[in-house]
């Protein structure tokens, strides 16, 4: 099956620039980019001036298999990330029970390939059952698809078996995921100190627990020369640190979720538990400090950390309410928010959404490029919609983008030069 | 009548007009408590519903009392025996309770933002009797009303309040009410104790009691819960009493006519000497009892209003 698309306003985050053109593609690969014109024999799909770029590449999505299906199941996850323009989903290993055999992790990618439209790519614990005591197996766990190694929040505390673990990492050139953060400052912790969680009267942390969590892993990165990838940097003063790690050479990479580039701790008001996320949601200030990091690249990766919560984990006091949002559906609209509102341009957030991750987990996806994997997503990033949580395609809708006023509709997406979702109306 | 709000779950939401306007109610619910026959049956034929998730002896019975004066039928629910222990959620009891037409639920819970959850949930007037962190609106309003009377006004008075605020519901609402009355209020305590940038409030904030209590109108001292004082936040008791304790010495900082008051249930000897206490010539803290009574009943009577009036309109 040969694909050509025409007239579409190719979006390539490896070049860093957006330009006129066409694309091509024959079975599962880009064949072509800017050729002459159709091949003999292609379907012809005319982008109408919209936009054609690689699909995401989500670093952390939650999938509640095993254990928690009623939250989110292959097909629902997939489904959604379709709708998002999402053609990989690296899932989390924080299932019950945790991804932390070849046995757990084989099942997983099985229940995937029957289920979903995407290409999933699994992680697996870094510590048995994520209780920062024993290492997984590494080797067979990645000889069994694993592309990374997380406890994902569950952060080891022992420094030793840290360092151990990444000392074992490095001879297999395993990626290991941190989460920054020292658990003794934030333990319980439901917001980010400062006047908005004394007001509402909410236990907090502060900022300078994520400098120290990093301050921590760069310390073991130095000493093992792991490969090291932080899941979420979201304050302001992590960034000096990160900035002399990757000066001095560390194999280090950074990511952080749509959420806290595009909202911050003062929506989460009268106590909206859909804004309740881990690491809770900074001020302002850090949020614009994260954005240009994005920009300059300090900050590798945008992520949607996708956590499905169903209502009944939702509905309780703040504090008690569980943590994390859905995002499959509207990472890309809601990155969205960050072009029309001038402070970065679309090869650069396709670079950290598609590009970055590929690269840091070593797939071939993620360019508009000859030989490249024709996962693709097409859309419109004008096109407003008033987002209902109703209409999510999740199992559950703990949005905090419910009501909310986005830009930028996913007109389809294709995964491997196979059309996976198809607006409506388009 | 200026008082417009559905539900009393902090002085966030109040306006300096609607504070006065309850105020000025509860003056003169103070006198009927003083008169013999103590009744009036604004709210007969109303339920009233005590929530208590968390233990409480004098703002329990103080709200019981102030509806069984107003003529309302009072009932008490002890809620850590009950249905929570069963695994129902707080959503789940609300909408039981609100099955039995309640007019007035009154809520405490150990959560910040609980009782404003639940208010979205039921179509009664919920008054917030303490949640969390959070606010106790009716402390903050019985506190200005013990001020107001014992001062003769509730504005340009400069009011140290001192102890534990990072935990204290009290001192949040307290700080609100009087900064919206425009007083000058000063934050006094060891920085463990203390809010992250609690500077950005408006107020002075220090660690010293001597700075802190220097010309004040108004000595409020909050309690230190006992288990936050086994060195995790300070280091004993006794190092707190001779720092932060009150006593006539450190009194001697503020004004001569100064007024000390305390939300109670007093630790003598940690956060104020007892003798101190018992002065009747500087201590108000049985009066606030007194006051509390005469503000519950103002603001449950406002609330009642204002859900007739919603009702009669349809939109109740």
């Amino acid at each position: 099956m040969t694909l050509y698309f025409e007239n579409a306003r190719l979006i390539d985050p490896e070049a860093g620039e957006e330009r006129r053109g066409n694309l091509i593609v024959d079975g599962a690969r880009i064949a072509a980019v800017d050729a002459a014109g159709p091949p003999k024999g292609a379907q012809v799909i005319d982008c109408a001036s919209k936009c054609l770029a690689p699909g995401i590449v989500d670093i952390g999505v939650q999938v509640g298999e095993p254990g928690a299906r009623h939250k989110e199941s292959f097909r629902s996850a997939g489904r959604a990330a379709a709708a998002g323009g999402v053609t990989t989903i690296v899932t989390r290993p924080d299932t019950d029970p945790a991804i932390d055999t070849p046995e757990v992790l084989e099942f997983v990618t099985r229940r995937a390939q029957a289920e979903t439209p995407v290409n999933m790519r699994p992680m697996a614990a870094l510590t048995r059952g994520r209780a920062g005591r024993e290492m997984v197996e590494i080797g067979f766990l990645m000889d069994a698809g694993a592309v990374a190694f997380t406890d994902t929040d569950h952060v080891v505390t022992n420094t030793r078996v840290l360092s151990r673990c990444l000392t074992y990492a490095r001879s297999l050139g395993a990626l290991v995921i941190g989460h920054p953060q020292d658990p003794g400052l934030s333990r319980g912790a439901a917001a980010t100190s400062g006047k908005f969680a004394a007001l509402r009267g909410l236990p907090s942390v502060s900022p300078m627990a994520e400098r120290l969590g990093l301050d921590r892993d760069i310390g073991l990165v130095e000493m093992t020369g792991a490969r090291y990838h932080a899941d979420q940097i979201t304050t302001r003063r992590a960034l000096p640190p990160l900035r002399r790690a990757k000066a001095n050479g560390l194999d280090i990479t950074v990511g952080i979720s749509i959420h806290h580039l595009t909202l911050n701790e003062l929506d989460v008001g009268d106590y909206r538990t859909f804004f309740k996320l881990t690491p809770p949601l900074r001020s302002e200030d850090d949020r614009a400090a994260m954005v240009e990091a994005v920009d300059s690249g300090l900050i590798d990766v945008i992520c949607s950390m996708h956590t499905p919560q169903d209502e009944e984990s939702k509905r309780l006091p703040f504090e008690e309410a569980a943590s994390g949002a859905v995002g499959l559906e509207t990472l890309l609209p809601a990155s969205m928010r960050l072009y029309h509102s001038g402070e970065l341009t679309l090869p650069q957030l396709f670079r950290a959404m598609a590009l970055n991750p590929a690269r840091r987990l070593g797939l071939p996806a993620g360019r508009l490029a000859a030989g490249a994997p024709a996962d693709l997503v097409l859309f419109d990033p004008d096109a407003p919609f008033l987002l209902d949580r109703f209409a999510l395609h999740s199992k559950s809708k703990n949005t905090p983008f419910d009501e909310a006023r986005l830009q930028g509709r996913v007109l389809a997406c294709f995964v491997a030069g196979r059309r996976v979702h198809a607006k409506e109306t388009a | 009548m200026s008082f417009r709000a559905r539900h009393l779950l902090g002085i966030e939401h109040l306006g300096p007009d609607e504070i006065t306007a309850l105020l000025d109610l509860a003056d003169r619910y103070v006198a009927l408590g003083r008169s013999a026959a103590k009744h009036a049956d604004v709210l007969a034929g109303m339920t009233q519903i005590n929530m208590f998730f968390e233990a409480s002896t004098r703002t329990q019975s103080s709200f019981e009392l102030a509806g069984k004066r107003l003529g309302a039928d009072v009932m008490n629910m002890a809620m850590q025996a009950s249905s929570l222990k069963k695994g129902e959620t707080l959503i789940d009891t609300a909408m039981t309770l609100n099955a039995m037409h309640p007019d007035l639920l009154v809520v405490r819970h150990p959560n910040s933002g609980a009782v404003d959850l639940l208010a979205q949930k039921v179509t009664c007037a919920v008054l917030n009797a303490g949640d969390g962190r959070h606010e106790h609106p009716t402390q903050a309003l019985l506190d200005a009303l013990t001020i107001r009377r014992a001062k003769g006004r509730l504005h340009r008075l400069t009011v140290a309040i001192c102890g534990d605020i990072a935990h204290s519901r009290v001192a949040r609402s307290n700080l609100l009410l009087l900064g919206k009355m425009e007083n000058r209020v000063r934050l006094v305590g060891p920085p463990t104790l203390m809010p992250a940038q609690a500077a950005e409030f408006g107020v002075e904030v220090t660690d010293d009691m001597r700075e802190g209590l220097r010309d004040a109108d108004v000595v409020m001292m909050l309690r230190l819960q006992r288990e936050r004082m086994d060195g995790a936040f300070i280091p004993s008791e006794r190092e707190y009493y001779h720092r932060f304790g009150l006593d006539a010495e450190k009194l001697a900082h503020a004004k001569g006519d100064a007024i000390v008051m305390h939300p109670g249930p007093m630790n003598r000897g940690v956060e104020i000497d007892g003798t101190l206490a018992d002065d009747i010539n500087r201590s108000v803290i049985q009066e606030q009892v007194e006051m509390g009574v005469a503000v519950r009943m103002a603001a449950m009577e406002l609330l009642a209003r204002n859900l007739r009036a919603a009702r009669e309109n349809g939109d109740g």
